[in-house]
């Protein structure tokens, strides 16, 4: 913090007289910073201290108990990963998940109501609005056990169908994969069309009057109009959903416990399985680092996305 | 997708240009209006279930209309074990991560929006970067870490991770709602000898009430809705929070009563809803996360 008022003095100032200024100088800085105080040293025990730890764990064959102490065995853990089955499955799991549940669901859905909602009349944009809301507002484990009653054998979803003389079946067994990622289309498109709505409602009317006029049909005005004027906000939106999905873990459980098997097992929920069920704290622990670096990835291209902001 | 169809075959429709732009326009919005409440009535059949399910002596896995309006349900689920003590829990643990994410974002927020430093943009890109982490994957080493230093299956350790896991983006949306507020009318208190504490609490704080009370809420919703986090650091079943709880209650004894199940969710869920709405009335539908998000 101690160089913003050391710039702003003239460069010229030399020997002598520049030592009191500078010291002054770092004085009053370090008074300012020191508000930042108590966050940063949040943040560092709690948060920066646990990456740390994360990162040196993995590296280890620590376990839950009967274990003296652990040692080091380099990377280890990450070649038993790569050669574990139930590790490519869960990676596999966590791709599904995420294509379907955030690139095609929450984001598709959301911007499709988000453009809806544009014409809509004011009453159904309301209720709608309400409604969809409601569902990403609602505690994470209650909408588990709302969808998880939706799909059950005996639930809703079956009774529609049967009502239909449509074939039922028993969601969470067939395709338990697909019953936890449309959960979380369920749970979590309102953000989605929270962010949509801002980003459409900046678009000047004009534009798309004139394009109106000029005969472009709707398709054509999305593709060459709405979506290359807001196609930041899809970047960010895109990011922002697909982190959220990778960390989804609450969900899952409370639905299926990443069963039956681990066919709904994403990568969250192996980790969790490895480190206390199994008590391999090092190999879980190492997956999760792997989940953090890919975090992070998405989380550095979040940035670049938004540098002009800061 | 049926509309923009819709909207296509009226426009071809051969009338005169004013004509065609208003009845295509009155076409468009029902067709909108109709395209909403099909997904709506698709979304709504989920919260149906449960609102049905807690007034319903016989509940069962679907949506259908209860046999005889009755309250036992919640009767049934309002006990000191199974409501009372969780919801409490949960107050602590949110309430106390809550106010200290608060104090310590508002503070760290100053120095921030209010001097200029050449660490400020090194240090809220950091803070940006943490924002976007998945918390998830540290909980197995936080955990590791919590009963090395006995911190595992204590309200405060909890506390302290839910406070720093909030901290990032409270610390972000606070700086931003502090840039809105003028230095002017804090240099004319400075002149007057207010210390930065004071004309923090005195002149920052209070005119950007809305946003203090954005980041509030907001902190307060996530840490009452996380199951993970106390699922990990909490081991004894009476410091359990309601979110945990719940799912004692549902899954580990035997036969669920889902009738009750449905009455505990709505219990439970209320708080972030009210809160919800209460901010949202203030600010407008987006929450503030589109200040967050907006790029």
């Amino acid at each position: 913090m101690s160089v913003g008022t050391h710039t702003a003095s003239p460069v010229g100032t030399v020997g002598k007289t520049s030592a009191p200024v500078r010291r002054g100088g770092l004085l009053r800085s370090l008074t300012r910073a020191l508000p930042l105080a108590p966050a940063v040293v949040l943040l560092l025990l709690f948060l920066a201290g646990p990456i740390a730890y994360c990162a040196y764990i993995a590296f280890t064959d620590l376990q839950l108990t009967g274990q003296a102490q652990s040692s080091f065995v380099g990377l280890e853990n990450f070649r038993a990963a790569f050669r574990d089955d139930a590790f490519r499955n869960a990676v596999w799991l966590t791709l599904v998940f995420t294509v379907v549940s955030s690139l095609l669901g929450q984001n598709t859905l959301g911007l499709a109501l988000a453009s809806l909602m544009q014409r809509a009349s004011k009453p159904v944009r309301t209720v709608v609005g309400g409604i969809v809301i409601t569902a990403w507002v609602l505690p994470e484990v209650v909408a588990g056990f709302l969808l998880y009653a939706f799909f059950r054998r005996e639930g809703t979803l079956n009774a529609i169908l049967d009502w239909l003389h449509l074939p039922t079946q028993n969601w969470m067994f067939t395709l338990p994969i697909l019953a936890v990622s449309f959960a979380n289309v369920w749970r979590g498109t309102a953000f989605s069309m929270l962010v949509y709505s801002a980003a459409l409602n900046e678009i000047p009317k004009e534009i798309t009057e004139a394009a109106e006029v000029d005969g472009a049909g709707g398709w054509r005005r999305l593709w060459h109009i709405t979506l290359p004027m807001i196609r930041r906000s899809i970047g960010t939106n895109l990011m922002l959903n697909t982190l959220q999905t990778l960390s989804v873990f609450g969900l899952i459980w409370v639905m299926t416990r990443g069963g039956p098997g681990n066919r709904s097992q994403t990568l969250p929920l192996f980790m969790y399985e490895q480190a206390f069920q199994k008590s391999m704290i090092g190999y879980g622990t190492a997956v999760a680092l792997l989940l953090l670096v890919v975090g992070s990835l998405f989380s550095l291209i979040y940035m670049r996305l938004l540098r002009t902001e800061v | 997708m049926a509309v923009l169809t819709r909207g296509t075959t009226l426009k071809s429709r051969p009338t005169g240009r004013g004509v065609t732009l208003k009845s295509r326009r009155t076409g468009r919005r029902l067709a909108a209006d109709a395209g909403l409440l099909v997904v709506a009535a698709a979304f709504s059949l989920p919260l149906a279930w449960v609102v049905l399910s807690s007034l319903d002596a016989h509940a069962d896995l679907r949506v259908k209309a209860p046999d005889g309006l009755t309250l036992s349900n919640f009767d049934a689920v309002l006990k000191p074990d199974i409501t009372f003590t969780p919801l409490l829990n949960s107050l602590i643990l949110c309430g106390g991560g809550t106010l200290l994410t608060v104090v310590c974002a508002a503070l760290a927020a100053y120095p921030l929006s209010r001097f200029r430093s050449r660490l400020n943009r090194p240090f809220l890109l950091t803070i940006l970067f943490a924002t976007s982490l998945p918390i998830t994957a540290i909980m197995v080493p936080v955990y590791a870490l919590f009963v090395q230093v006995n911190l595992i299956d204590t309200m405060q350790g909890t506390i302290y991770f839910f406070a720093a896991s909030q901290l990032p983006f409270a610390i972000w949306l606070m700086k931003n709602f502090m840039d809105g507020v003028p230095k002017e009318l804090e240099e004319a208190a400075w002149t007057d000898g207010a210390s930065s504490l004071q004309s923090l609490v005195r002149i920052v704080l209070p005119l950007m009430g809305p946003g203090v009370a954005v980041v509030t809420v907001f902190s307060f919703v996530m840490m009452w809705g996380n199951f993970f986090v106390p699922f990990m650091l909490l081991l004894t079943p009476d410091q359990m929070p309601a979110s945990v709880s719940i799912n004692e209650f549902f899954g580990n004894r035997g036969m669920v009563v889902y009738g009750q199940l449905a009455a505990f969710s709505i219990i439970y869920s209320t708080p972030v809803l009210l809160l919800y709405v209460l901010v949202a009335r203030r600010l407008g539908g987006g929450f503030a996360l589109g200040g967050a998000v907006k790029g």
